[in-house]
């Protein structure tokens, strides 16, 4: 280190530049990452809240499954009685387009992702404000996104083309979402009415069918056989996130962004050490000749490298905070803590490795070259 | 280092030990048709406190001299002897530990680090030793003073003129109290009152420290302050 943070002050500037390479990747870094909670919040917040473990869809939906995906009575009632199996129960998932039709904002046009649930299970809301569901009573509760718009509990909303009427009985304030839409949630009655879209009596097979069985499931529970005979397929809480509409097409384009950006910020300073490590090759050669052991000149190269990205990295994420908590609410956006911290991990793992690299030709320089050697 | 011990460690080393002794070494660079002989069965010894030096035109096989006595070049055969040591029986890492304690290097030109003050070049070797410590500063700040650099302690390279860079590079070479100090051309940047001074201050420090120098230059005008000449030419001592 005696070297190491003496070159650093020294040629202050050099590192100030490729500092601030780093710092501008590590800005942009926190703010993908916050970008990327915020997509993942807008898309599945939602689904993440309901308490549930797996979810059982049809087994011939196979993408985006909560659009295409029915189940039947049978299929829940057999999930229950299953070995390992818990808890199960029908889950109807619809987005749906409604209008204001009485309350303040009369006339006001509101998207809904709308989950269905008997009124006594545990998927049903708590509101923090208003009642909860009760079975056939046309009621929903709504979130702090459809809030948001001016809806207030006592409003009644009729939903497009069906005529459905919606009474606003509840609201949770949080924003939870689906799909980028808002979730309202709605008994089942009411959900397939919406679902199908019919107001009045609905036709005999309607009322025994749902979009997916809800499922909580023992540890290492082994369901082939009820999925063989339901003809569907268990998938775990996360996998069913992909089958959210765009949330899996979001995410892997994220995931790709970020990708680059740690690529790209692991070259730029192996670059930089590269040129670094050639320019100081006649100190390199007289510290060897003074019987500095190749390990002490790594060790001090390596100090520097991480000085100067552990600098940098804070530095760049205290302003990537700074900048992403004021789009907090203007853009899907938020910021986590571990999401973040495995931000600016990377970029410092990645540099370093990008380093180590460079400085690794530290050990190929000869220290005869010191002897007659003009400077 | 008073004379009575610098002539004491003289002693010592007609027994065998101490300073700086070349047994019969051959340095062959190259191989098959290209190969040249660097040194030709080159014998000589140096005692401690004596100023020995070596001239001759470039490419007679100087530099080969200096990189064997101070081994950073293995000499293809024949023997170097360091302070009692042998150096040519050493592995890499040895020889790399015994540059660092019984060798110190004076380069053409100095070669100090560019962000090191003048009192952190002294300093450096010792923490490469893992010995910095009160005594090594004390050390630093004496032999400072005694290149005439006081005033240039927290300077950086670029701040100083050539002889004050030699001198640096002088003081830095002795931290270690080494038992041999090898000069590569030390005038090559200097005028003539300058190179004079410098080679006057090699001398000096030579007999107070009791090192084994050995100083090689193309410089014909430095050698009168050397307690012994020799001439190199194409690879042989005479």
């Amino acid at each position: 280190m005696f070297l190491a943070l003496r070159d650093l002050r020294f040629a202050r500037g050099r590192f100030a530049l490729m500092g601030a390479v780093v710092a501008l990747i590590a800005v942009l870094g926190v703010l993908l990452s916050g970008l990327a909670s915020g997509l993942a919040d807008a898309g599945i917040s939602g689904l993440r809240a309901l308490p549930l473990t797996h979810m059982a869809f049809d087994e011939k939906a196979t993408s985006e499954q909560f659009s295409r995906s029915t189940v039947e009575q049978e299929d829940w009632e057999a999930w229950s009685k299953a070995p390992g199996v818990e808890r199960a129960e029908p889950f109807g998932n619809t987005l749906t387009n409604a209008q204001v039709t009485q309350g303040a904002e009369k006339g006001e046009q509101v998207n809904l992702a709308v989950f269905g649930m008997t009124p006594e299970s545990p998927l049903a809301p708590r509101p923090t404000s208003g009642k909860g569901l009760a079975e056939g009573s046309g009621g929903i509760v709504i979130t702090r996104e459809i809030a948001d718009l001016g809806v207030e509990v006592g409003d009644v909303l009729t939903a497009d083309k069906s005529e459905v009427r919606l009474k606003v009985v509840g609201l949770v304030d949080e924003t939870i979402s689906y799909g980028h839409i808002g979730v309202a949630y709605a008994d089942l009655d009411t959900w397939r009415h919406l679902h199908y879209g019919l107001p009045g009596d609905l036709p005999e097979a309607a009322l025994r069918q749902a979009t997916a069985v809800a499922l909580t499931l023992e540890d290492g529970a082994d369901v082939t056989a009820v999925e063989k005979a339901t003809a569907t397929r268990a998938d775990s809480k996360e996998t069913t996130f992909g089958a959210s509409p765009g949330y899996t097409a979001e995410s892997s384009t994220m995931a790709l962004i970020k990708g680059f950006l740690y690529a790209i910020s692991a070259l730029v300073v192996g670059a930089f050490f590269t040129v670094w490590t050639v320019q100081r090759k006649p100190e390199i050669a007289l510290l060897k000749a003074l019987g500095a052991p190749t390990g002490y000149i790594l060790r001090d190269a390596l100090t520097q490298v991480v000085a100067v990205l552990v600098g940098a990295t804070a530095v760049g994420t205290a302003i990537g905070l700074a900048l992403g908590s004021a789009m907090i609410g203007k853009a899907p956006f938020s910021l986590s803590a571990p999401a973040i911290a495995t931000s600016s991990g990377l970029l410092i793992g990645l540099g370093t490795v990008g380093a180590v690299v460079a400085v690794r030709r530290i050990t190929a320089v000869d220290p005869l070259t010191a002897l007659g050697a003009t400077r | 280092m008073t004379s009575t011990s610098t002539d004491h460690r003289a002693a010592s080393d007609a027994a065998g030990s101490g300073g700086l002794r070349l047994l019969d070494v051959t340095l062959t660079l190259g191989d098959g048709d290209t190969a040249v002989t660097a040194l030709d069965h080159v014998g000589l010894s140096v005692a401690p406190g004596e100023f020995v030096a070596v001239v001759g035109p470039s490419g007679s096989g100087k530099s080969s001299l200096l990189a064997v006595s101070g081994g950073l070049q293995r000499p293809t055969s024949g023997e170097v002897h360091i302070a009692g040591t042998e150096l040519t029986a050493l592995s890499d890492k040895e020889r790399t530990a015994a540059r660092r304690r019984h060798i110190g290097f004076v380069f053409q030109q100095s070669n100090l680090l560019a962000s090191l003050t003048v009192r952190e070049q002294l300093l450096l070797p010792l923490h490469i030793d893992g010995r910095l410590d009160a005594a090594a500063r004390t050390r630093a700040d004496e032999l400072i003073d005694a290149v005439g650099l006081a005033h240039r302690a927290a300077s950086r390279p670029h701040q100083l003129s050539g002889g004050e860079r030699q001198r640096a590079g002088l003081a830095r070479a002795l931290m270690t109290s080494p038992a041999v100090l090898l000069v590569d051309e030390p005038t090559s940047a200097l005028d003539r009152v300058r190179s004079a001074e410098a080679v006057q201050l090699i001398a000096e420090q030579t007999h107070q420290h009791g090192t084994a120098t050995v100083m090689v230059t193309h410089d014909t005008a430095i050698m009168d302050a050397a307690d012994r000449v020799y001439e190199m030419v194409d690879g042989r001592l005479s």
